[in-house]
């Protein structure tokens, strides 16, 4: 079957680099299929995954998203109740949270269970920037081949995700945080797979059999 | 644990790749596609491309190459080279980049790194420092090391630090090309006084330079552009050689 991947464009965000890689693993794998760039609701339906990319600030980004004309509601129609599977990527990824205190108070979609905090910085460089590695705590195809691999990081705030079995790995950065959550068909990963050279590109291969 | 970073440096002029002993006397090393393809496999954790001759035409030939790079290389990519304004960043990322890199422009204009860094995030605004010890302290150059400053290094990585940057790229211009190491003790003086991370560059010779540049001289990441071109040094070569010191590396 060939897959119809939408990354959805709100405006932030690495969007070249996570078309170029899933063009990528196209290009280079069984696994076929077109990946576009979308700002607006048409076509949506007809795609077998989404994946939301997001970069710079949360407010900035949800929103971003929101002003997008009915987007939100009908993301929500094709993850929540159809159950397709999207990948929320960095400043994506914590906008599935309840909530984020980065500036202030804001409002996420509230899919996962948990809120957005800031890094407690111990002598620590922020952002958390460069290369670390993940560990894997909960089974799943998902992180297949990629159990302990280094993935390309970039932030301040973490999702504290509060269900342990929606956390798959986590990341050591002063504290452990969550760096790859699940519930069912959503995925989110603080770190970014289109910059993680051969783990990123297996990650993703690995979130486009997902069905 | 977060990894130090070794990052090979390729200055790239008329969309080809060349290096410069003390940034005079260009050889020709080839397409920076290619070798950007090539560092990846073999561990590179970042790219990072310099343009050194940032002409207006020259400018489009090197978004060229960004896209052209970022398209197949998924790796971080940092550019710098000649970006004189937001506008030039903003091109720059759009075309695929994860940072880039101001030297003479920040000097000439301070305002421009907090901008760019207001507007665009902190964490992709890396400000490079060309240094070199006179008369008793370190002096910064602007132009690509042609032009003397008059300004203190340290004073103005603290500036920099103030103004919002990300991360500092420091370079050492009396070890540049020379292979004789690092310049620790900057580094480490440098590191002492600011929360930033810092790329050490300037004087990599050896294998054991990258290990002094992390352990001594407080570095995130090493930056070596020479001894990477001509096979000098293998970058797994590197990073077997700081596992085996108790760096751990990124594999």
């Amino acid at each position: 079957m060939n897959l119809k991947v939408i990354i959805v464009d709100y405006g932030l965000g690495n969007i070249r680099s996570v078309q170029k890689s899933v063009e990528n693993i196209f290009l280079k794998s069984d696994i076929k299929g077109e990946v576009v760039i979308s700002s607006t609701t048409s076509g949506m339906k007809d795609a077998t995954h989404y994946i939301l990319p997001g970069q710079g600030a949360f407010k900035s980004c949800i929103d971003g998203l929101k002003k997008l004309d009915g987007m939100i509601e009908e993301l929500s129609d094709q993850v929540l109740l159809n159950k397709k599977p999207i990948l929320g990527i960095c400043v994506g990824m914590q906008l599935f949270a309840e909530q984020s205190f980065e500036n202030g108070v804001h409002k996420g979609l509230g899919w996962i269970k948990g809120e957005v905090l800031k890094l407690p910085k111990k002598n620590l460089c922020l952002p958390h920037m460069g290369w670390n590695e993940i560990k894997c705590l909960n089974d799943h195809p998902i992180t297949l081949g990629i159990l302990s691999s280094h993935f390309y990081f970039v932030h301040s705030y973490y999702f504290n995700a509060k269900i342990s079995k929606n956390i798959l790995a986590t990341s050591n950065y002063g504290i452990e945080f969550p760096s790859f959550v699940v519930d069912k068909n959503i995925f989110g990963v603080q770190f970014h797979p289109e910059k993680s050279s051969d783990a990123g590109q297996a990650l993703l291969s690995n979130f486009l059999i997902q069905k | 644990m977060l990894k130090p970073r070794i990052i090979p440096c390729l200055d790239v002029k008329d969309g080809r790749v060349v290096k410069g002993i003390n940034f005079i006397n260009l050889v020709d090393a080839g397409d920076p596609v290619e070798q950007a393809k090539h560092y990846n496999d073999c561990g590179a954790d970042e790219i990072c491309f310099l343009d050194i001759e940032a002409t207006k035409d020259n400018k489009k030939t090197m978004i060229d190459v960004i896209k052209k790079t970022a398209d197949q290389v998924f790796i971080p990519l940092t550019i710098g080279g000649g970006i004189r304004s937001v506008e030039d960043i903003r091109e720059i990322l759009l075309a695929g980049a994860d940072k880039v890199c101001i030297n003479t422009a920040g000097i000439l204009e301070p305002k421009l790194i907090r901008d760019a860094a207001d507007r665009f995030g902190n964490q992709c605004i890396v400000v490079a420092v060309d240094f070199k010890f006179i008369n008793n302290k370190w002096e910064v150059y602007s132009h690509g090391g042609t032009q003397k400053t008059g300004l203190d290094a340290v004073k103005w990585i603290r500036e920099i630090e103030n103004l919002g940057a990300g991360e500092l790229l420091l370079t050492s211009m009396d070890r540049d090309g020379t292979k004789l190491g690092f310049d620790i003790e900057f580094l480490n003086n440098i590191r002492s006084l600011i929360n930033l991370p810092i790329i050490a560059s300037g004087g990599a010779g050896k294998l054991g330079d990258f290990e002094e540049a992390i352990e001594k001289g407080g570095a995130s990441a090493v930056l070596a552009a020479s001894v990477f071109h001509f096979g000098l040094i293998k970058i797994p070569e590197v990073k077997e050689y700081l596992i085996a010191k108790n760096i751990p590396m990124r594999i």
